[in-house]
């Protein structure tokens, strides 16, 4: 019987024109994607993707190993800039503006989208310093007492303020991993992005310390717009509001989470979410 | 690794998964066939009037019953272990739900069974030609849509969903009828009601088997069937509690 059901689409394997759910959002986008393509030299990574990020949403990208979901992530931020072989072509706004138009300051922009990855990266400084580091060079300070306040209200949203207001001179680099994650979303909204890309930000930790990553990306969600690669669908399911499926580069499938994980309308999200290949 | 046409095989990578989804299936099937066969022997019971056929799916009913504790323990066992999405989702509720609704009619047949035993105190009464008739459809119905559960074959499950109207428009005449040889004759009476909880019960076993055409639906599509749901029989007024609940 499941055989007949599989068998039933002889397209099973054919990518649909369009990616299939829905890629678009109707009026809150924050981030908006349109025939994106990106290279590494020859080999076309992301392959004509289009779709909308939601402002205050968690968008989840899942998709297997080199399926272009961290490649797609960067480019938002133009993080790929800094790969010689790389290119980027397609449209890219946020806000309605062109990330990649020639006008673009890019350390304006990536302080607007903000970036935590998968091992936590504090600098080798002290705690503080690891917050006030973005803050003092965008020039976003006058005084210390504003400082000492970002410092504190960043480490407070990013729910670590608690475990080291005592400590805040001691080494990022001596705290926990779940910690050090934290940390870099505190470092990460200390200079208020309005999007934060997050690749894979609980690969490194444990079970506690990842449900903590995940409690703080819902509280964020209510101030910024998130969007989130992972490799555990479970977190998708469990944080996500939209949920994009990539393959080989191309954006199969996009929709509300709820739907991805109930009923996906392409059979190669059905196949790598109930964890038929992958 | 990515999957290629031919490598992406319909199988979880996780082959036991597989094996345990296999087998819930096959445990619901199980308790369909022998809620089937209770429906169809408390029905043989009634029309032939034998005591120790009723006696046995009286006794048989906990069979039923120890099945859809099976059922329901290995699915959220499954929902447990293996966090199940999307149509593996849809597989694990949709065998909940089904236990549920035969364990339902399961109970309906032994409550078929054991009234047959008291309406086999008096004399026979011409409706039983009337509700021998509604028994076939019930167990139609039954087999209908327990075959269309195992083919998943949601086309066929339809079919059964309209088909509990002419089940319902069954019980509302038979009922009508039953009134009038109540009627009639007063010697009737006893034999008549439980004639009419029998009834009744058969077309609450139609909505049960409604019911399982549903959660057929909702498994293969992975959406609720949304057209009108058959109405339930029309009878001026529906006894509300007491004796007609199986027990």
């Amino acid at each position: 019987m499941k055989d007949e059901q599989h068998s039933e689409s002889a397209q099973e394997h054919a990518y649909p024109e369009t990616t299939a759910g829905k890629p678009t959002v109707e009026d809150n986008a924050k981030v908006s994607a349109r025939g994106a393509n990106v290279y590494y030299g020859e080999k076309q990574a992301i392959k004509n993707v289009s779709l909308d990020v939601g402002a205050h949403e968690v968008t989840a990208f899942i998709g297997p190993s080199g399926c272009g979901k961290s490649t797609f992530l960067r480019a938002l931020n133009r993080m790929n800039d800094t790969i010689d072989i790389c290119r980027v072509t397609g449209d890219f706004r946020l806000d309605g503006e062109d990330i990649y138009d020639r006008k673009v300051d890019v350390v304006q922009l990536r302080a607007r989208v903000g970036m935590v990855f998968q091992k936590p990266n504090p600098f080798p400084k002290s705690i503080f310093e690891n917050v006030a580091y973005g803050p003092r060079i965008h020039g976003l300070v006058a005084h210390k007492s504003e400082l000492d306040e970002i410092v504190h209200t960043s480490l407070e949203r990013a729910g670590l303020l608690g475990e080291v207001k005592d400590r805040l001179d001691t080494p990022g680099t001596g705290l926990s991993g779940g910690q050090q994650q934290r940390l870099c979303i505190a470092r990460a909204i200390a200079v208020s992005p309005e999007v934060i890309l997050m690749d894979e930000p609980c690969s490194a930790l444990d079970p506690i310390a990842t449900a903590k990553i995940e409690e703080l990306i819902d509280e964020l969600r209510e101030n910024y717009t998130i969007v989130i690669v992972t490799h555990s669908m479970q977190q998708a399911a469990r944080v996500s509001q939209r949920t994009a499926f990539f393959h080989l580069g191309n954006l199969v499938e996009m929709g509300d989470t709820e739907t991805i994980f109930t009923n996906p309308e392409h059979k190669l999200t059905q196949g790598y979410i109930t964890g038929r290949f992958g | 690794m990515a999957p290629t046409a031919e490598t992406h095989a319909n199988d979880h990578t996780v082959r036991s998964f597989d094996a345990e989804l296999d087998r819930l299936s096959n445990t619901v099937v199980r308790a369909g066939g022998l809620v089937e066969a209770q429906l169809a022997a408390a029905l043989q019971a009634l029309v032939k009037r034998d005591a120790a056929l009723a006696a046995e799916v009286s006794a048989k009913d906990n069979e039923v019953d120890a099945l859809d504790q099976e059922i329901q323990d290995h699915a959220v066992r499954l929902l447990a272990l293996r966090q199940p999405v999307a149509e593996d989702l849809r597989h694990i509720v949709g065998a909940l739900r089904i236990a549920g609704d035969l364990e339902r009619i399961g109970d309906y047949a032994a409550n078929v069974a054991r009234r047959s035993l008291v309406v086999n105190q008096s004399p026979p009464v011409k409706a039983i030609t009337a509700l021998a008739r509604m028994a076939r459809l019930a167990q139609e119905i039954v087999k209908d849509v327990l075959d269309a559960y195992v083919e998943r074959d949601v086309d066929r499950a339809i079919v059964v969903w309209r088909r509990d109207e002419e089940l319902d428009a069954l019980h509302t005449s038979l009922f009508q009828e039953l009134v009038s040889y109540m009627m009639e004759d007063s010697r009737n009476i006893t034999a008549c009601s439980h004639l009419m909880f029998i009834a009744k019960n058969l077309e609450r076993i139609g909505d049960h088997a409604t019911n399982i055409a549903e959660t057929v639906h909702y498994l293969a599509l992975g959406r609720p069937l949304r057209a009108a749901r058959p109405k339930g029989a029309e009878v001026p007024t529906e006894p509300s509690s007491g004796p007609e609940s199986p027990t």
